[in-house]
């Protein structure tokens, strides 16, 4: 037998027991931060290999929703924050050896990409919303140069929505004090996860079914892709050190398990896949809108479950018999 | 980088607790948090059992995880020591050194939100005097000092006793020894 009992109380908020710092806040950025990162790359690839008549809401509309998806996804970020006055300080330096800094600078890159990214296809896409910039002259300019170089901003947009979709899953894998993170796996397979999530997103907005078809089919390949670097990080675990085999328990029976499987795997890669190989086979089609919104619940479960599995993985186990609401019976002083 | 060491005896330590109290009140730290704890390990089957007692903290690692891992240098080394402290004005709450640290030794200071922990009481360090910790125990298990100094209590106790420190595979280097 061997018993680690702590003897003095620490119940130490977040910490004790076990280690709950982040909680849906925080899965809720890291989904809506992939799900930008897809939306991004989606509609720049669509520029760059001219598929305007083929999938005109990806090359033309999607756009728009990246800013608006990823300040959400900041908001519930900022909600996380235990010092949220201090929340400029991200901003007044630079630390190279963390992910974390590294992705308050690529946020604040990725804005005025994703801006003129918009402009490049405000006209063809939106307009009624364009001829309100239209109506001022810098808007006016800005969105004929925009426009003037849509190509190039497009290639432009790409390494850096790339690199918002994967310094999330480096942020935790860089955490070596959590076995569960650390795998080097993990950016990409979030960034592939937002991708399939944002063509999921595609699926259900757009109208032209050349393009539902399309996305269809760029879903499917996404999500054989993240099935595959699911089973590496999965593997790369099993096959790790004593800490990485224990932390892989927690969805091997663990207390994760059945989120893990039946709601990620399950509900959010292999029903969806199942729906869209019959839509594509022309086996069934009534269940079309079905296997999008199935992927985006997947994509979120992706989030939620690894942040919780790695929160419990950890090197050092300790009992605690202190109970903080037997302070409660003491006599109260003035 | 000066290397402070702290260096408790567990063959004499009782698990009294005693640390635990000094350093909540040299530290004002409030009610519900702790910076230090004491851990009874039991090993063996009844009735060949061995018990240790550890008193235990911030391990103020040469190789700090919590301080690569910080977004905006408020976890930092002091005045080039491998004493770890946090510094509130740079501190957004935002708890990566939390999830950095393998000992759990971090907590959220509660009700300001930016992240707290043992300083190895430097205010006292700065003065020539030991942390709170090891100058209040009854039995003189806890002693402190610099692992650059060969003649330093620390150094001796470390080259005449056996000894480990907690979980070193982290690679984080801890500097808290544990005499055995």
């Amino acid at each position: 037998m061997s018993e680690e009992l702590l003897v003095t109380a620490r119940s130490n908020a977040l910490i004790d027991p076990s280690l709950h710092i982040w909680t849906w806040e925080v899965a809720m950025y890291l989904f809506m931060g992939g799900l930008t990162a897809g939306i991004m790359i989606i509609a720049a690839l669509m520029t760059v290999r001219d598929k305007d008549q083929v999938a005109p809401y990806a090359a033309t509309r999607l756009a728009l929703l990246a800013p608006i998806v990823l300040s959400l996804g900041m908001t519930t970020l900022f909600l996380d924050l235990e010092h949220k006055l201090f929340v400029y300080r991200f901003y007044t330096s630079f630390q190279i050896t963390s992910p974390m800094s590294w992705g308050a600078w690529i946020l604040i890159v990725v804005y005025p990409i994703s801006i003129l990214q918009i402009l490049s296809t405000l006209r063809i896409g939106y307009p009624s919303l364009a001829s309100f910039v239209d109506r001022v002259t810098i808007g006016q300019l800005v969105t004929d140069w925009c426009e003037r170089y849509r190509r190039e901003i497009a290639f432009a947009v790409i390494p850096f929505a790339v690199a918002l979709g994967i310094y999330t899953g480096i942020l935790l894998s860089a955490f070596g004090a959590r076995p569960f993170w650390n795998s080097g796996v993990l950016g990409l397979l979030f960034l592939v996860s937002g991708m399939s999530t944002a063509a999921a997103l595609v699926v259900l907005l757009a109208r032209q079914k050349s393009e539902k078809e399309m996305f269809t089919g760029l879903d499917l390949v996404l999500i054989f892709a993240e099935i595959a670097l699911v089973a590496l990080s999965l593997i790369s675990l099993a096959s790790g050190s004593g800490q990485h085999i224990e932390a892989l328990q927690s969805v091997m029976g663990g207390s994760y398990t059945l989120e893990f499987w039946v709601l990620f795997v399950g509900i959010g890669l292999l029903i969806p896949a199942v729906l869209e190989i019959l839509e594509i086979s022309g086996v069934s089609k009534s269940l079309a809108m079905l296997a999008p919104v199935l992927v985006l619940i997947g994509g979120y479960a992706l989030r939620q479950v690894v942040l919780d599995a790695g929160q419990e993985s950890t090197w050092t186990n300790y009992s605690t018999q202190y109970n903080s609401e037997l302070l409660q019976r003491l006599p109260q002083s003035d | 980088m000066t290397r402070y060491a702290m260096v408790i005896d567990t063959k004499t330590c009782i698990g009294c607790g005693d640390c635990v109290v000094a350093c909540k009140t040299e530290n004002k730290v409030p009610d519900g948090l702790n910076r230090d704890w004491v851990v009874e390990a039991t090993r063996g089957t009844y009735p060949d059992l061995t018990t240790e007692f550890r008193s235990e903290r911030c391990n103020h690692c040469s190789n700090a995880t919590c301080v690569t891992l910080c977004p905006t240098g408020a976890s930092h080394h002091w005045n080039d020591t491998n004493i770890v402290l946090v510094d509130a004005d740079k501190c957004t709450g935002c708890k990566a050194c939390i999830a950095a640290c393998p000992y759990d030794a971090r907590l959220v200071m509660h009700p300001d939100g930016y992240i707290d922990k043992c300083t190895f009481c430097h205010h006292r360090v700065e003065k020539g005097l030991d942390p709170a910790c090891v100058s209040s125990c009854p039995t003189r298990c806890m002693h402190f000092g610099s692992l650059d100094d060969p003649h330093s209590e620390v150094s001796r106790l470390l080259k005449s006793r056996e000894y480990k420190v907690l979980v070193p595979e982290t690679g984080n280097e801890p500097n808290v020894y544990y005499l055995i």
